[in-house]
């Protein structure tokens, strides 16, 4: 503990704490064995006096606020002191709240309350207000990768608040799949007709403007750094590289129309079967004129559009997913002919016909009043006919099978993600064969193959990979509803149907929120500041560089590729790209990466801080780490509802159950807790860990615990790992209560001293 | 007095649902100026009140955790609750708003120890449940509420449970005299996050819902499934308190009709397919869930999502648009009746009459603001939607104001709608040097 630090103490006597809990007692605790520089109690603290009173001791050289009253989720806006670090000791919603207001309760209550205020204490001397390590950079320039109407569409908006843009375009031209559009399906009342795509008037607006810059004809072929200062190779098809800095990166490289060939079924060789994008270019030869037949030249007098085709279906080599824009696809290119002769027959084979929101609803509707036909059926084969392809299909609504020749149909395929080689597909496989998942293992294999023979769009210099982590399906959509950008590569985000399947109205509005995304990157980065979920926190990982085993468990474990390995092999912890999670942390076997207010020692001393009654004294003391984002909020909400849990127990909320080091449950077991609870998010393949394998990763270290258990002579159910919800807040107190329980069946530990 | 700094470089966001918070977010940690104004005591809006998301079957509130906390740590948001924009003159980089705020009778004193709300004895219908339940008139909204702080209801005021509540009060938090205020804030932009509302049932005459008990809405049956909920988590009927095992789901209830809204609302048929789940998490095996539905629109990979529920064998499929309700009077279960479209040209009958124990009427979206009324110079569609049209100026639409959108596309909105909005702003602030 550094000589210039200077702990208050401050205790609240207000919710009831001063009834319940005796106060002195806890003033007293905080001066003599958290060795406070000054300890004082408040009958109101987070009443403006209570606050004033601390801010003057703050003026008058306190450093570190211990603050023991209500949970550190509360009263937010009062005790916000700036320029110091805060520790909050929770008496109310972690101790009066849940315990019963009785003469027998008293004493346990109050330990409880003695142990949270030796608890913030010991805490505090280990912290520091974060700072920023200085290795930030400012460059208001966005790589954007791809040159469609995403791509396009990102770059013009970040250009319009001001910041620079290069866009990468393997192709030629800009455009896209947009750009090989007739026309496009409408975004703006009344939603009738097909309306211009809109790709002429960006390509202008991006050729007008002096913040794009344009590279066609290139790929990115080098991507090093970390969000602010970003270094990108760009290759050009004549050879040339030049390489630029960027701050943020935006990966909009689309898709490809999924192979109609691969639908034999559907006689792909026959020149009158074409898919979606085949009827474009017919529909733009035409021109507004009559649409011909690949085949013959014959004006077509009879199509059909077969809907899902090779997708929402479970065949081999077929999609899985639906590609959403279809159906309003195939009503726009009906369009098309019912436009330039209404006696045209548009016929749509469909299953169930998807066409959400305002505008797909009115376009739905616009397709039957120009009297398009829709058919609940579903396409077997196509063969050819004598006049055209023969279809046969069985009519859903009459129970029927019925064959028909058609001068010309359109089969509307898929969207397969233009999206990287999934950079954790060989680690899945390896864990599948070592768990013996051997279906599962089949299918990554498969995967696999594809995986390796798609090209790098980013190659990233990372040592998690050169692409973007895949959801589902190849696309690098987030796992998150709340917040669908956060990739796990922190200042590179995706847009468009990479992402997810999109239509063109719902991929610009994607374009222009990676833009926002990128543009916050840029701005926060400069400042030190985390990204989501920790956004604004300046802590970042510090290492030990002369303890580092180099045995690399931190940059294999980081669950955002943040960590590289250097030239001599130690990790390069890369501030910018860091969520904060702490998972590195808790992977150290040798304990020397830690964040200025959150470490080993920071947790580790608290632990230790806690009063261990003897053997004898029928006073288990079980520790419980829970994450701060669910598990403990959880149990405020328990608190709230006053639901009573036991008093033997001693909550410290962690980051995530990832910054879990193992040393912290050795010695608490060593040091004489009867047992320990671990409390974090959902894993697995639907996990809701803020910090994707947090919580995974914690659940493999502690399968291991057991070793640890069985060394020290102690029974394995001694330590327990859950998965909860913020919503557990009955379940989370019985979790709690059932150990107590445990430890009143299998004994206390012999470990007190 | 309610004090906010707001200049032409400020963003206002109405709305503090999902997507107001986001946009309000995103803006911010961009280091732009906010003001986050919200009609209810508290943040969170309608995902809050969900029990699940689909298709993860996650919890909103975890999600809402961290929005929270992100505004928590955040200087440049300022927030206003129990606030209503009524008015709005100017334009782009230039707006005055007229906004009204109503008294909480609680300051910010509160510490949201609950004496208040053990003290009184009144009660109301608890707006968070749907009215579904009571709570009391001295009461924190939900668990999650923020601001963290009580809420005297009005209708209290006045009586001597107002009086009671202030004697509890150990911290002077109670104002019982409090005013509504006007204020009056400058604006370069503003983001219309208003939100949607449910369809109001009633208005399906067929479908009962004005007149038989078991005869729920969607919304409804989420705060049912919450264990703080209603029926602390017990999927019963209302007319008996029997275990509902048997559930209909009648989709398009609303939506997708000429008679009633016009659009397809997009999230019902997801929203049933994930509440089909309920009955089986509850009574497992013998949990039974019936779609009554026209399509069934899981785009993109929510049908994976669909296919899952498709192979669960507790759960059916009738291609069908119900076309009334009736009520058998003994078991008090209402009755589906309509035509079984899969069974016609199969020379079978295709008319039915299914009895279930309850019905769910999957009501649709519809804007909770009706933005044609409020003289806005705004761009809106036939639907109550704002468009997005370079017409209107600094002012854009965020989430379910914008379309009737699910969660994921609400926040993609959102965050775009935070960069159209610091577009405005960085030109104000570059013209302003």
């Amino acid at each position: 503990m550094a000589a210039d630090k200077k702990i208050g103490a401050y205790i609240c006597k207000g919710c009831g704490l001063g009834e319940r809990l005796d106060c002195n007692q806890l003033e007293k605790i905080a001066k003599t064995e958290g060795k406070v520089a000054l300890a004082k109690q408040h009958d109101f603290l987070c009443s403006q006096a209570g606050v004033e009173m601390i801010k003057a001791d703050i003026s008058e050289g306190v450093t570190h606020v211990m603050i023991g009253a209500c949970s550190r989720r509360a009263k937010t806006e009062a005790f916000n002191f700036t320029g110091v670090a805060i520790a909050r000791a929770n008496l109310r919603e972690g101790v009066i709240w849940v315990r019963p207001d009785t003469d027998d309760a008293r004493e346990t209550t109050q330990e409880m309350a003695n142990d949270y205020i030796r608890m913030s204490c010991a805490e505090i001397k280990f912290m520091t207000q974060p700072e920023t390590s200085g290795e930030q950079g400012l460059i208001k320039h966005i790589l954007v990768v791809g040159g469609g109407i995403t791509g396009m569409t990102s770059a013009l908006e970040a250009a319009k608040a001001g910041y620079n843009v290069s866009i990468v375009e393997k192709q030629a031209q800009l455009g896209g799949a947009a750009g090989q559009l007739f026309k496009r399906i409408p975004v703006r009342a009344p939603y009738q007709h097909p309306a211009d795509t809109g790709i002429a008037e960006l390509a202008t607006a991006i050729a007008a403007s002096d913040k794009i810059k344009v590279y066609l004809n290139a790929t990115v072929t080098r991507t090093s750094g970390a969000p602010g200062r970003f270094s990108a190779d760009i290759s050009q098809e004549s050879g040339s590289t030049v390489t630029e800095q960027f701050g943020a990166i935006i990966q909009a490289s689309g898709f490809k129309p999924y192979d109609m060939n691969q639908l034999t079924e559907f006689n792909p060789d026959n020149a009158d079967v074409v898919d979606q994008l085949g009827l474009e270019a017919l529909a733009k030869a035409a021109n507004g004129a009559a649409i011909k037949r690949p085949s013959d030249g014959k004006a077509v007098q009879n199509v059909l559009f077969i809907q899902c085709a090779g997708q929402r279906s479970q065949k081999p080599g077929h999609l899985s997913y639906c590609s959403g824009h279809c159906c309003s696809t195939s009503i726009k290119q009906a369009m098309y002919f019912k436009q330039y002769n209404p006696d045209i027959q548009t016929t749509v084979l469909f299953t169930d016909l998807r066409t959400p929101g305002a505008g797909g609803e009115n376009f739905y509707r616009s397709g039957q009043d120009q009297c398009v036909t829709f058919l609940k059926g579903i396409a077997e084969s196509v063969t050819p006919g004598k006049t055209g392809p023969k279809v046969k299909f069985d009519n859903l609504l009459l129970n029927e099978t019925v064959e028909q020749e058609f001068d010309l149909v359109v089969l509307a395929t898929g969207m397969v993600p233009n999206s990287g080689p999934n950079p954790y597909l060989e680690q899945e496989l390896a864990l599948a064969k070592e768990k013996k998942e051997t279906e599962k293992v089949v299918v990554l294999e498969q995967e696999l193959v594809f995986e390796k023979s798609k090209a790098s769009i980013l190659n990233l210099d990372y040592r998690q990979g050169t692409d973007m982590p895949q959801l589902v399906h190849g696309f690098t959509d987030s796992h998150f509803i709340c917040f669908p950008y956060e990739t796990r590569r922190t200042g590179i985000y995706t847009a468009g149907p990479v992402r997810r399947p999109m239509d063109i109205g719902q991929a610009m509005d994607d374009a222009t929120g990676a833009a926002l995304k990128a543009i916050q990157a840029i701005e926060n980065s400069a400042l030190g500041r985390a990204a989501h979920p920790r956004s604004g926190d300046l802590s970042y990982p510090k290492f030990r560089k002369e303890g580092c085993t180099q045995c690399k468990r931190c940059t294999v474990e980081c669950p955002f590729g943040a960590i590289n390995e250097d030239e001599q092999r130690y990790p390069q912890f890369n501030e910018a790209r860091c969520r904060r999670c702490g998972t590195c942390m808790g992977a150290c076997p040798v304990r020397v990466i830690s964040f200025d207010n959150y470490s080993v020692d920071s947790v580790g001393q608290a632990i230790k801080a806690v009063d261990i009654p003897d053997e004898f004294s029928e006073k288990p003391r079980i520790l419980v780490l829970a994450c701060e984002n669910d598990a403990y909020p959880a149990l405020d909400m328990a608190a709230m509802n006053r639901s009573e849990y036991s008093a033997f127990v001693r909550v410290i909320p962690v980051r995530c159950l990832g910054s879990v080091n193992t040393i912290w449950l050795t010695d608490a077991l060593n040091s004489g807790y009867d047992g320990a609870v671990l409390l974090g998010c959902q894993k697995g393949d639907n996990y809701q860990c803020h910090f994707v394998k947090g919580s995974e990763m914690a659940h493999y270290r502690m399968s291991k615990i057991g070793d640890t258990l069985t060394q020290l002579n102690l029974e394995t159910e001694r330590v327990e790992t859950h998965e909860v919800a913020i919503t557990d807040i009955q379940r989370i107190p019985e979790i709690i209560n059932n150990m107590a329980k445990t430890i009143e069946k299998i004994g206390m530990s012999p470990f007190k001293f | 007095m309610t004090e906010v700094v707001a200049t032409n470089q400020t963003i206002v966001v109405v709305g503090g649902g999902i997507s107001g918070m986001t946009a309000a977010l995103e803006a911010a940690e961009c280091g732009k100026q906010v003001i986050l104004i919200e009609k209810n005591p508290s943040l969170g809006g309608r995902v809050s009140q969900l029990y699940k998301y689909f298709p993860k079957l996650c919890f909103p509130t975890c999600g809402l955790e961290i929005n929270l906390r992100r505004i928590k740590a955040n200087p440049n948001i300022s927030l206003l609750t129990l606030a209503e924009v009524t008015a709005v003159s100017g334009q782009a980089g230039d707006y005055s708003l007229t906004v009204k705020i109503a008294p909480r009778y609680i300051n910010s004193n509160c510490t949201a120890c609950g004496a208040c709300a053990d003290a009184v004895e009144s009660t109301f219908p608890n707006e968070f449940n749907y009215n579904l339940n009571q709570r009391k008139g001295a009461y924190l909204p939900f668990n999650m509420a923020y601001p963290q702080r009580f809420v005297i209801d009005p209708r209290m005021i006045g009586t001597a449970d107002a009086d009671k509540a202030k004697a509890a009060c150990k911290f002077e938090a109670i104002d019982l005299d409090m005013q509504p205020e006007e204020l009056k804030l400058k604006a370069g932009a503003i983001i219309w996050a208003t939100g949607w509302q449910p369809y109001d049932a009633n208005k399906i005459q067929p479908y009962g819902y004005d007149r038989f008990a078991n005869v729920i809405t969607s919304v409804e049956l989420e705060r049912m499934m919450d264990p703080q909920g209603p029926t602390g988590g017990k999927l019963v009927r209302p007319s008996d308190g029997k275990e509902a095992k048997d559930i209909a789901f009648i989709q398009c209830a609303g939506s997708r009709d000429r008679n009633y809204l016009k659009h397809c609302s997009r999230i019902c048929c997801m929203a049933s397919l994930k509440q089909s789940t309920y009955p089986r998490e509850k009574f497992g095996a013998e949990g039974k869930s019936t779609i009554y539905y026209i399509d069934i629109r899981a785009i993109d990979r929510f049908e994976d999502f669909y296919q899952k529920v498709q192979a669960d064998t507790t759960v059916n499929f009738i291609k069908s648009k119900v076309a009334s309700i009736t009520l058998d009077k003994a078991t008090q279960n209402p009755i589906l009746n309509g035509n079984d479209l899969e069974k016609s040209g199969t020379g079978k009958d295709m008319r039915y009459s299914n009895a279930h124990d309850l019905v769910v009427l999957a009501v649709g979206m519809q804007p909770s603001v009706d933005f044609k009324a409020m003289n806005l110079g705004l761009s809106v569609n036939d639907e109550g939607f704002i468009e997005l049209d370079p017409a209107n100026g600094g002012q854009f639409a965020a989430g379910c104001a914008s379309d009737a959108l699910d969660v994921n596309r609400a926040v993609q909105n959102a965050t775009a709608s935070a960069l159209r909005a610091i577009q405005v702003i960085n030109q104000v602030a570059n013209a302003e040097g």
